[in-house]
């Protein structure tokens, strides 16, 4: 018998509680013999590998959002979900050409790190900490709406509970385990996500004679050819060039995942696990699109649009009809899992900006022993999963998808100019700094909401003020004009010295904080 | 210290280092803009067949997904090989 979506699915449960209880044990296991310290912490201690890293920083990135949304954006819309999918890839390479190495060997513990490293620390962690925030913050409330909406579809399990079973696991992981557990918790998550969409598309071309060019046939005959080529995604080319700025600067502005980097020892280690997680993702986009194809193409577009949550439902579905209910069982607590991983990374930035950034550097000016400092990181992780999950019920029903574009375009606007440049341009000030965050994540808030997105989608006004869904071509140039002003007008001597000084460090990686704290 | 931040040798590194990652960075603007902008403004290109099924721009879209991690490749082969070994030249210095 067909398992219908909204009931409680008994193999789905068993499988999750597999899931959770093996990465349980694996948290235990490598946090054994973990030293407690604020800087194991953030970091994990430093024995993580390039390899490892490549794989966690994949399964913090590939959320459930783009696996169960861009499969279904493909089966509704074509071609569409597919150029979106390749904007989500590309900022890879960007990353790995522009901060990652100097971001290694400058930070420590966060991304504020590198861009307080030579100006002064009070405004610039205060600054990087809110923008920081603003960013964690969007993306979660993000994630938590649609997984309570997805858990609630794919196990039956009411929407406040799920928010707070994803809560509270993702509470244990990190609160007891740290970066050490989530990294782990984000590798096995990372192996399982490949893996099921692996046999999932595997299964499904089995239909089509393991033949894609079967597959596109059988989408055109149904659907025509519009199904193939490109539809209302891309206007023109601002608006091209703005969601494309958006969706690659936008990763290198991301918290949660520049994090990443400073569990790894150097910067060869870094530079390594872009290149697998690179490799990971863009295999991932790669075979996305056949999901959502062939479940077009074997269901239709109003059985996939039946079954509610905007059609998001549609790997899944594929997976019951190729594999059944056991199978869909297995990709329902692959996608909790994904749901999970994703946002025990962001408490982990989060707790790095509140205790780290906000508290003991700024409000204590450093001046705290080790058991405050991993007490503070402790605290403050609680104090977001409580918040997590209170938003998550509270923007309950509502249309959040905004929110993933606001999350990146504050990343792109603020955090990526103001780290990029305190890198490459010597004569930054922290006036300057401050005015680029200022100037970057203010136009970009403001621009979001007057874009169609909130401006006509959410608040139903007629025609929107501004007419791109990304704000990212006018607040990316604001924040350079910001950083440059600010930094003409009040110059910082002794900033450009240290940036002479630093270069042994940020080039040769000579003198860099070491992933742990030994 | 200041014997080698003044050095010619690390002042042409740093210029080396920045130049190959912003030519590397060129070429992937050039890849995924020219790839959203020929979507953009030639639709009937894009529409165009390739084989019996499959489109100019679903080989566009393997081809962009395919030279990003090309890329990521040819970076970290270039950085193992020439920047990695004149850093641990450098550092001898120091």
């Amino acid at each position: 018998m067909a398992y219908k979506f909204g009931e409680p699915n008994a193999v789905a449960i068993g499988c999750f509680a597999l899931v959770v209880l093996l990465t349980f044990a694996v948290t235990f296991f490598v946090s054994r013999k973990q030293q407690q310290s604020a800087g194991s912490y953030y970091t994990g201690g430093g024995g993580i590998t390039g390899f490892q890293n490549g794989l966690a920083l994949a399964g913090d990135y590939m959320s459930a959002a783009s696996f169960l949304g861009i499969s279904c954006m493909v089966a509704l819309k074509g071609y569409d979900g597919m150029i979106y999918a390749v904007g989500w890839l590309v900022g890879w390479p960007a990353l790995m050409f522009l901060i990652a190495e100097p971001l290694r060997n400058l930070g420590k513990y966060s991304f504020a790190d590198v861009v307080a490293s030579r100006l002064k620390e009070g405004p610039i962690r205060t600054a990087s900490a809110v923008t920081g925030l603003m960013v964690v913050i969007s993306y979660t409330v993000a994630q938590m709406v649609g997984s309570g909406k997805l858990i609630e579809l794919m196990f039956g399990i009411p929407y406040t509970m799920a928010e707070i079973i994803v809560g509270t696991v993702m509470l244990m992981y990190v609160i007891f385990g740290g970066m050490l557990a989530t990294t782990w918790v984000q590798i096995i998550k990372a192996c399982l996500l490949l893996f099921g969409v692996t046999v999932l598309t595997i299964l499904a071309l089995a239909k089509f004679g393991f033949n894609p060019m079967t597959l596109y046939g059988a989408v055109e005959t149904q659907f025509g050819v519009e199904m193939l080529n490109p539809g209302g995604l891309i206007k023109g080319p601002i608006e091209a060039l703005s969601l494309g700025l958006a969706l690659m600067l936008g990763l290198l502005g991301l918290p949660h995942i520049l994090m990443r980097f400073f569990t790894v020892p150097d910067a060869k280690e870094a530079r390594k696990s872009v290149v697998y997680a690179t490799s990971f993702i863009g295999y991932f986009y790669l075979i996305i699109p056949i999901v959502g194809f062939a479940a077009v193409a074997l269901m239709g577009k109003n059985a996939i649009t039946a079954v509610g949550s905007g059609g998001n439902m549609a790997a899944p579905m594929l997976a019951q009809l190729v594999g059944g209910t056991p199978f869909l069982g297995f990709i329902s607590a692959v996608a909790f899992a994904t749901i999970l991983a994703v946002v025990a990374g962001l408490a982990l930035a989060a707790s790095a900006a509140i205790a780290n950034d906000l508290y003991i550097s700024t409000f204590r000016k450093g001046q705290a022993d080790e058991n405050e400092k991993l007490k503070a990181a402790r605290v403050a992780t609680m104090i977001y999963g409580v918040v997590a999950v209170g938003l998550g019920i509270l923007f309950q029903g509502q249309n959040v998808a905004f929110l993933v574009a606001l999350a990146f375009s504050i990343a792109a606007s603020s955090n990526f100019p103001a780290l990029f440049l305190s890198i490459v341009w010597k004569r930054l000030s922290t006036t300057g700094a401050v005015m680029g965050i200022l100037f970057g994540g203010i136009s970009a808030m403001v621009l979001i909401i007057l874009s169609p997105t909130v401006w006509v989608t959410l608040l139903g006004n007629e025609a929107a003020i501004f007419p791109y869904k990304f704000p990212t071509i006018i607040s990316l140039p604001l924040a350079f004009f910001g950083s440059w002003l600010g930094s003409v007008m009040v110059p910082d001597l002794e900033a450009q010295e240290k940036f002479e000084k630093q270069k042994i460090r940020t080039y040769l990686g000579v003198g860099v904080d070491e992933a742990s704290d030994h | 210290m200041e014997e080698v931040l003044n050095s010619e040798r690390f002042k042409n590194l740093i210029k080396r280092r920045w130049r190959f990652s912003y030519s590397m960075l060129a070429v992937l603007f050039f890849v995924y803009y020219g790839y959203v902008f020929t979507i953009s403004l030639n639709k009937e290109f894009v529409a165009q067949r390739v084989g019996s099924h499959a489109t100019v721009g679903i080989v566009m879209f393997l081809g962009v997904i395919f030279s990003a991690w090309l890329l990521t490749i040819i970076y970290v082969v270039w950085a193992n090989k020439v920047y990695d070994k004149e850093v641990e030249e450098i550092k001898k210095m120091l």
